[in-house]
């Protein structure tokens, strides 16, 4: 295993297994229940795999991935079938287009960049909503679900901590 | 073989350029999906196999997650129901007190209603048949709100049933398929429910945002709703069956009116599935098909030039107004079709009182002095306004023109 450093990133390490996680997470929090007469909230749980694939490496499987997620919240929560893809591809083509501004950066800066893409995301999402109901979404239940989203940074930062690195190629 | 021995690892240029066009590539598709799609049409095609399949595949799933917490929350009522089933008790007293009245109350009710109905020949709804089903599934973000029940199209549920709870309707269903279906929230952006005020009989439009209580729109009227009031189902469009509780109007922090959803009382793991599809469903379409077609326009071109010695008795020549079948009376009426053409009958029931017109010098005089002598108050419908019509030439209008008209 001494050579396992300089072997090149196997892709279902950095993208099969965590998208296995974001599918798990998202079913189960899918499940119908309520605690003290209050349901649990519904965050996004692909944007932080997606942002930190998106800062680890450029890869040409990544994007299929964040479809694949796209599609599959599609799915289960019943929205338009493309609509969360182009909501997760939107702000990973952005932080792939800055991944070299964000080299370096420390957590807080990171985790600022990862508000702004989550805000990306949502915000989209908000757009296509509104044309495609002609109705605008309830602005406290968009804030509710950023805030929801926008706590799980630290999984994203675990997961670029541990494969950034991985690739030394993309040093 | 070590990096550096690697031919590839060197391609860190081409290799990023690469990303990039697939990741445009990926986003051109993924924009011409979501465009395609069209779940707006809210039909069985339109679902699509994709989500059918999905919804087969995650229902045993979504049961399976949820079967600890149900368990978990089933065992949690046990213990409180045996730790407080001394106050539960004396509560419940109370409640079964107050029925009690209520009882006596609805008994009297429904005997004055029997009567009623007898007397006025009144067609109702034919009891709806109903499925059962658990939720599985639930979607509650800010973009999408829905459910999967794992009942489907086994049942006899189609797209379109309304879901109740135990508390007040939940929604529809938008797409079935073999022991699943999945249910529109009345919360969804793309939901849009025909409502009433109970209180007012006025409409309006439930429309979801994503929030957990939605909009009231397209209210008319002068001060239609107040806070409180009771908003059921309207029934129009035929869409939902008439007077389904949906919950209780408040103003929200936007000034806008909102409805707290019955629904929400509790949490809602079983619903009812009213296996509805609309109108036509209830009434008896057979006989609607033999009803007699509509008696011909007075004054209309087609029409032979009137005999004078006959006008008089045009109006009691008609008597034959078609009796339609299925126009009961009620908002709940389940032929809206056979509603019979309002005007000509108005115009047909002419007393012979006013007739005494002379004869008329005009070709066409059929039409206004038909209408001049509408009768008042014996007509449902309002005849429309002498001025309203063509001035005659005859002088017969002028003797026949009513002075009130009908209140």
């Amino acid at each position: 295993m001494s050579s396992g450093g300089a072997r090149p990133l196997a892709p279902w390490r950095w993208l099969g297994v965590p998208m296995l996680y974001v599918i798990a997470a998202t079913m189960v929090f899918a499940v119908p229940m309520r605690f003290w007469g209050l349901g649990l909230p519904e965050p996004v749980f692909a944007l932080p795999v997606v942002f930190a694939w998106a800062v680890i490496r450029p890869s040409m499987l990544a994007p299929v991935g964040v479809m694949t997620m796209g599609f599959f919240l599609d799915l289960i929560w019943g929205s338009p079938i493309g609509f969360w893809a182009v909501c997760l591809l939107l702000p990973y083509g952005i932080v792939l287009g800055a991944r070299s501004i964000l080299a370096g950066q420390n957590q807080v800066m990171m985790w600022v960049w990862y508000g702004l893409s989550t805000a990306l995301a949502i915000g989209a999402g908000y757009l296509f909503t509104m044309l495609d109901t002609q109705n605008a979404p309830y602005p406290a239940s968009v804030g509710w679900q950023f805030l929801a989203t926008v706590v799980l940074y630290p999984f994203a930062d675990r997961l670029i901590d541990r494969f950034e690195d991985a690739d030394v190629r993309f040093r | 073989m070590s990096l550096r021995d690697n031919p590839l690892g060197e391609l860190k240029v081409p290799l990023t350029w690469t990303a990039g066009i697939v990741f445009i590539v990926v986003l051109i598709a993924s924009v011409a999906i979501l465009l395609s799609d069209r779940r707006e049409a809210f039909d069985t095609d339109a679902y699509g196999n994709p989500r059918t399949m999905a919804d087969r595949v995650m229902a045993p799933v979504g049961d399976a997650l949820s079967t600890p917490g149900r368990l978990t929350g089933q065992g949690v009522d046990g213990i409180r129901g045996y730790f407080f089933a001394v106050s539960e008790n004396r509560r419940l007293r109370v409640e079964l007190e107050n029925m009690r009245q209520w009882r006596d109350v609805a008994i009297a009710l429904r005997d004055t209603n029997e009567r009623y109905r007898t007397v006025l020949g009144l067609k109702t709804d034919p009891p709806i048949p109903m499925a059962t089903a658990r939720i599985v599934t639930d979607s509650r973000g800010p973009f999408a709100n829905s459910r999967l029940a794992n009942a489907g199209s086994e049942k006899g549920i189609k797209p379109g049933n309304p879901v109740m709870s135990e508390n007040g309707l939940v929604g529809r269903i938008v797409g079935v398929t073999e022991g699943v279906s999945r249910v529109l929230l009345l919360t969804d952006a793309a939901s849009r429910t025909p409502v009433m005020i109970d209180r007012t009989n006025s409409r309006a439009i439930l429309t979801g945002d994503g929030g957990p209580n939605p909009k009231l729109e397209y209210l008319r009227g002068q001060d239609p709703v107040k806070s409180g009031d009771r908003i059921l189902t309207s029934g129009d469009g035929g869409v939902f069956p008439r007077g389904l509780p949906v919950g209780v109007a408040v103003k929200g922090l936007d000034g806008r009116w909102r409805v707290v959803l019955a629904s929400d009382k509790a949490a809602v793991d079983f619903v009812r599935i009213l296996l509805f599809e609309d109108f036509t469903q209830v009434a008896d379409t057979r006989k609607l098909q033999h009803t007699a077609p509509p008696p011909p326009t007075p004054g209309a071109t087609t029409l032979p030039p009137p005999v004078p010695a006959t006008v008089p008795a045009a109006g009691a020549s008609i008597p034959a107004t078609p009796a339609p079948a299925g126009a009961t009376a009620g908002g709940a009426s389940p032929a809206p079709r056979t509603t019979p053409p309002a005007q000509p009958v108005a115009r047909a029931t002419t007393p012979a009182a006013k007739t005494t017109t002379p004869t008329p010098k005009a070709a066409t005089p059929a039409q206004p002095a038909a209408k001049a002598s509408v009768p008042p108050a014996k007509t449902a419908t309002p005849p429309a306004r002498p001025t309203a019509t063509p001035a005659p030439k005859a002088p017969a209008p002028k003797t026949t023109q009513p002075s009130g008209g009908p209140p």
